[in-house]
């Protein structure tokens, strides 16, 4: 808006003064930051006040340090960066509060100058996915990636920076992550740290005068053992080496070295005594794809998985021997052996008694790692664990963690969307999935037997709906003739007209194949009749759902605050209707609050993961999403809006079924128009609710 | 092709198709069809089944019916129906009677994926009553002994919705597939192709490392069928990593990651 004046210091401060008042005082006026304001452009002006509104109403301090920023911020940054730039502060204010959120709106220009180089830069997140696979593919032990700075390997982990921007141009940068990530591969791969001397590394160098130097000239020299190791398996990528790299030529004293490391049959032992024999010679320039050693991180990653895979190994052939046949007459116990196979592959197989055994994947995986560390597996790994050799460490129970001090460990975490911001909080919500207590009460008869004739007639119009034949008639090819069709064609044959091509009957079946979620409200809300007609409405649905054979699940959610989200499962989709489930569904008591966001989010997130042609999501509810901590009104609406809208995009459609009169006032806004049904009368549920999925899945 | 238009001779196999044993699976196949037992041959895609049945037609000197099963395929698309032509209703055979009546070997390829009514035209031909009844016209058709019934499937990645009964497959003499050994592999991969022994080794190489993929988004890994395309793609002039993009990774995925991390693979290959 060009032709709009820009707005003078005393209008400006007339706003803040308004929109800021309980972050003022008469010593702390709004004036310094109207006057910064004042000097921008109206629409920069108006960008302000936008963001300077919103953030008043999570902390109106923060807004008035906002206020103070603002313009210094705009003057450096466009209005795009900018708003990221609030944003970011904001999730900093969300996770640690309002100090470091401060300090991070200070920071603009470290932040602006970090903006204009992610234009060059490329980050792991961007490229993490496909390094992993690039990794995982190259074969070996799974690298995990992990964000670390400078770049290492500890042989189970791969550390890389979170973004590398040291060349001009994002093409170069990006062939400079791979390079890293290959490189430290091949330290993993080609023996750079063999599994026999875990400390190899650490205590060689420290037989020198000077460690530090005498590490970095070893890895200056494993690195001409690697890229020729490089070079051999992998042409391409050592082609792409070079190109990252202009290499001068090599001292004279270092040559007849660097021909003994490119040779084929090199180890690591080749390095170490080059290492000895060039000590005091100066260190060419590190290639910038060599990473760094960190040999203390390997010694204890090393040691660590090596006593671990021992363990690992001897307790999985135990359960290997368990339930085979007792050892021939003559042998006192069963043998191991583990053989490697004849082509160049280095899977090694194992044998049981001198024959071969097909070993199930992870017991594979086990020995291919043992053998990536050790060159094979030695006589001592192949002696079965005795009886409570190895105790794995269980794992904790997601119900345990509300006890004893709070922790987020193995819980899910799910962003939440903040209409005002017109952004998501990120890892808002804490989620766990806990099972229903099953009761064991005869509800699930009782229910049935209240219901006799409803369910018979349920069963009847199910039956009907089963994916059923249908005749297709007057069809070009068929299973067999229409005589019908024949007759008339015939009829218009002789009448002179053409014989029409459609004469025959086709039978196809008319498979259903859907899934479906139903989240159940067990909120507190739901205490007595509700709760009473929810759990009669599942006994009944799932009766019908038996005879449809469609996939269903059956998950409860409510909680208490963002941090304490539940979603409480009563049957999988891979769970047959069972006793238990019975009991789980008899076991439905209601909890606290109604945090539906996330609920939706969660639930959503394994419905994706069915494979079907249809994939529903009902929601039973009796009210409006409500939480303990601000997650009502407004908010919580337009939050689970905006999730449902997410599982729209996976190709879910929701559905939700409430006893709320009033949910003609929101239910439209969050499910669309069509998406709801509204039964009035609390008792009826349970004879309604069949009829509803009827109608909805045919 | 129309069903019945086909005939013996023409499928008749009269130059020996190319396939390199992986085991002992051809003695075990003539074992079975010296003793009239059914097979059924399991494993992934692209690993060498369907040569394997040409190849085992021709030794056998047998003619060869081959059909690729799909969802829609019915009990009649296999045994037979009726056509109108003009005035009259004829009786046409389908593949499976075809083959009955020739006494060929029927191939049923992927046979999960048929519709479940095709069982009962399979059963009462895979015991030893070793007939074809066809409801139609009422006639109960005997095989000659030379007929055989082979059936594939791959375990691989079929939905639980899709397993084989297991009233069916213990009817059949089960033969299991895998890709190659890298040695074996890289002669077929030669022999297919002319690429020579050094780039065939490369791409199972590379075909070992997208099997290391499977099951982290990729369901399978690329299959020996894939390397001789991507390598005949190469004789033909192609550059080996646009060869390999076109033929193997974009026949393995469509997700980007994925696509990426494969391209990068044979980027730093070749």
């Amino acid at each position: 808006m060009p032709d709009l004046q820009p707005l003078t210091a005393s209008e400006i401060e007339d706003w803040l003064d308004e929109e800021l008042d309980a972050a003022l005082s008469l010593r702390r006026t709004s004036h310094a930051a109207a006057v910064s304001l004042s000097s921008l452009a109206r629409d920069q002006q108006e960008f302000a006040r936008h963001w300077i509104a919103v953030v008043a109403k999570t902390n109106p301090e923060f807004a008035f340090h906002l206020a103070n920023r603002a313009a210094d911020g705009l003057k450096r940054m466009a209005q795009n960066d900018a708003e990221a730039w609030i944003i970011q502060a904001m999730d900093v204010y969300d996770k640690m509060g309002l100090y470091p959120a401060i300090a991070a709106l200070g920071a603009v220009e470290a932040f602006a100058s970090a903006r204009a180089e992610r234009a060059r830069a490329v980050t792991l997140e961007e490229v993490g996915p496909v390094l992993e696979l690039f990794l995982q593919a190259l074969s070996g032990r799974r690298l995990r990636l992990e964000n670390g700075e400078p770049a290492f390997t500890d042989t189970t982990r791969l550390f890389l920076p979170a973004s590398i921007a040291w060349r001009p141009t994002r093409e170069e940068n990006l062939r400079l992550y791979k390079a890293v990530a290959a490189h430290l591969w091949a330290q993993t791969w080609f023996g750079t740290f063999p599994g026999h001397n875990p400390e190899r590394l650490v205590t060689s160098c420290r037989a020198f005068p000077d460690p530090d130097y005498a590490r970095e000239l070893f890895h200056a020299l494993e690195t001409i053992r690697l890229d020729a190791c490089l070079a051999r398996e992998l042409p391409g990528l050592y082609r792409e080496l070079r190109a990252l790299h202009d290499r001068p030529p090599a001292a004279r004293s270092w040559r007849p070295w660097v021909a003994r490391l490119e040779a084929a049959d090199a180890t690591v032992d080749v390095t170490y005594e080059a290492l000895t024999a060039l000590y005091g010679e100066p260190i060419p320039e590190p290639r910038p794809y060599q990473g760094t050693l960190n040999g203390d991180a390997v010694a204890t990653a090393l040691a660590e998985r090596i006593e671990h895979e021992r363990t690992a190994l001897q307790d999985a052939l135990k359960k290997l021997l368990a339930g085979r046949m007792p050892p021939p007459p003559g042998q006192d116990k069963r043998r191991f052996a583990a053989g490697k196979e004849q082509s160049d592959s280095s899977e090694p197989t194992l044998l049981l008694d001198g024959q071969q055994l097909a070993a199930p994947p992870d017991v594979r995986a086990l020995m291919k790692s043992i053998t990536q560390d050790l060159g094979d597996i030695p006589e001592e790994y192949l002696v079965p664990a005795g009886d409570g050799g190895y105790a794995p460490a269980s794992p904790k129970k997601a119900e345990d963690v509300w006890k004893g001090t709070y922790h987020e460990e193995g819980a899910f975490l799910y962003n939440e969307w903040d209409y005002k911001r017109q952004h998501y909080r990120k890892e808002w919500c804490v989620l766990r999935e806990i099972d229903v207590h099953p009761a064991e009460e005869p509800f699930v008869a009782d229910t049935l037997r209240k219901y006799a004739g409803l369910a018979t007639r349920l069963r009847k119009t199910f039956e009907a709906l089963r994916g059923e034949n249908a005749v297709q008639r007057r069809q070009k090819h068929g299973d067999e003739v229409d005589f019908d069709a024949l007759i008339q064609g015939f009829s218009d044959l002789r009448s002179g007209r053409e014989l029409p091509d459609g004469l025959f009957l086709r039978n196809r079946r008319l498979a259903r194949n859907i899934a479906v979620m139903f989240m159940v409200d067990m909120s507190g809300s739901t205490k007595g009749w509700i709760n009473d007609a929810e759990r009669e409405s599942l006994v009944l649905l799932c009766e019908a759902l038996e005879i449809l054979g469609d996939r269903y699940a059956i998950y409860g959610f409510s909680g208490i605050t963002r941090k304490r989200c539940e979603i409480y499962r009563v049957k999988r989709f891979d769970e047959p209707y069972d006793k238990d489930v019975r009991a789980r569904i008899t076991g439905i008591r209601p909890q606290d609050y109604t945090r539906m966001g996330v609920a939706i989010r969660h639930l959503c997130g394994m419905l994706k993961n069915v494979e079907a042609r249809t994939k529903l999501l009902v929601t039973l509810s009796d009210g409006k999403p409500d939480d303990y901590d601000g997650y009502r009104g407004e908010y919580g609406i337009e939050d689970t809006r905006q999730a449902l809208l997410e599982a729209k995009r996976d190709g879910i459609h929701a559905f939700c079924i409430t006893i709320d009169t009033d949910a003609r006032d929101y239910l439209p806004h969050m499910y669309g128009a069509a998406n709801y049904a509204l039964v009035d009368d609390v008792r009826k549920l349970p004879l309604k609710i069949s009829d509803i999925y009827r109608h909805l899945t045919s | 092709m129309k069903p019945g238009a086909m005939r013996a001779e023409v499928l008749l196999i009269t130059k020996e198709p190319y396939y390199e044993a992986q085991g002992d699976e051809i003695a075990l196949f003539e074992g079975a069809y010296r003793n009239k037992i059914p097979v059924l041959l399991k494993g992934p895609t692209g690993c060498g089944k369907t040569r394997f049945m040409e190849h085992m037609a021709w030794r056998l000197k047998r003619p060869l019916v081959t059909v690729s099963c799909h969802d829609d395929l019915t009990a009649s698309d296999l045994v037979g129906r009726y056509l109108i032509t003009a005035g009259d209703t004829v009786w046409i055979d389908g593949p499976l009677t075809h083959a009955v009546r020739v006494g060929g070997i029927c191939y049923l390829d992927e046979v999960v994926e048929a519709r479940k009514d095709t069982t009962v035209v399979i059963h009462p031909l895979a015991d030893d009553r070793r007939v074809l009844p066809i409801e139609k016209t009422g006639e109960v058709l005997s095989a000659p002994p030379e007929f055989a019934l082979a059936i594939s499937y791959n375990p691989g990645y079929q939905s639980v919705l899709k397993d084989l009964k297991q009233s069916t497959r213990q009817r059949f003499v089960g033969l299991e597939f895998d890709y190659p050994s890298a040695d074996l592999e890289k002669r077929i991969v030669d022999h297919e192709s002319g690429v020579g022994d050094e780039t065939a080794a490369r791409l199972v190489r590379f075909a070992a490392m997208t099997r290391n993929l499977k099951g982290s988004g990729l369901e399978e890994g690329a299959s020996t069928r894939l390397l001789v395309h991507a390598a005949k793609l190469m004789v033909s002039g192609i550059g080996a990593q646009a060869a390999c993009r076109g033929a193997i990774a974009q026949a393995l995925t469509d997700d980007p990651e994925m696509l990426a991390a494969i391209n990068e693979i044979s980027a730093s290959l070749f």
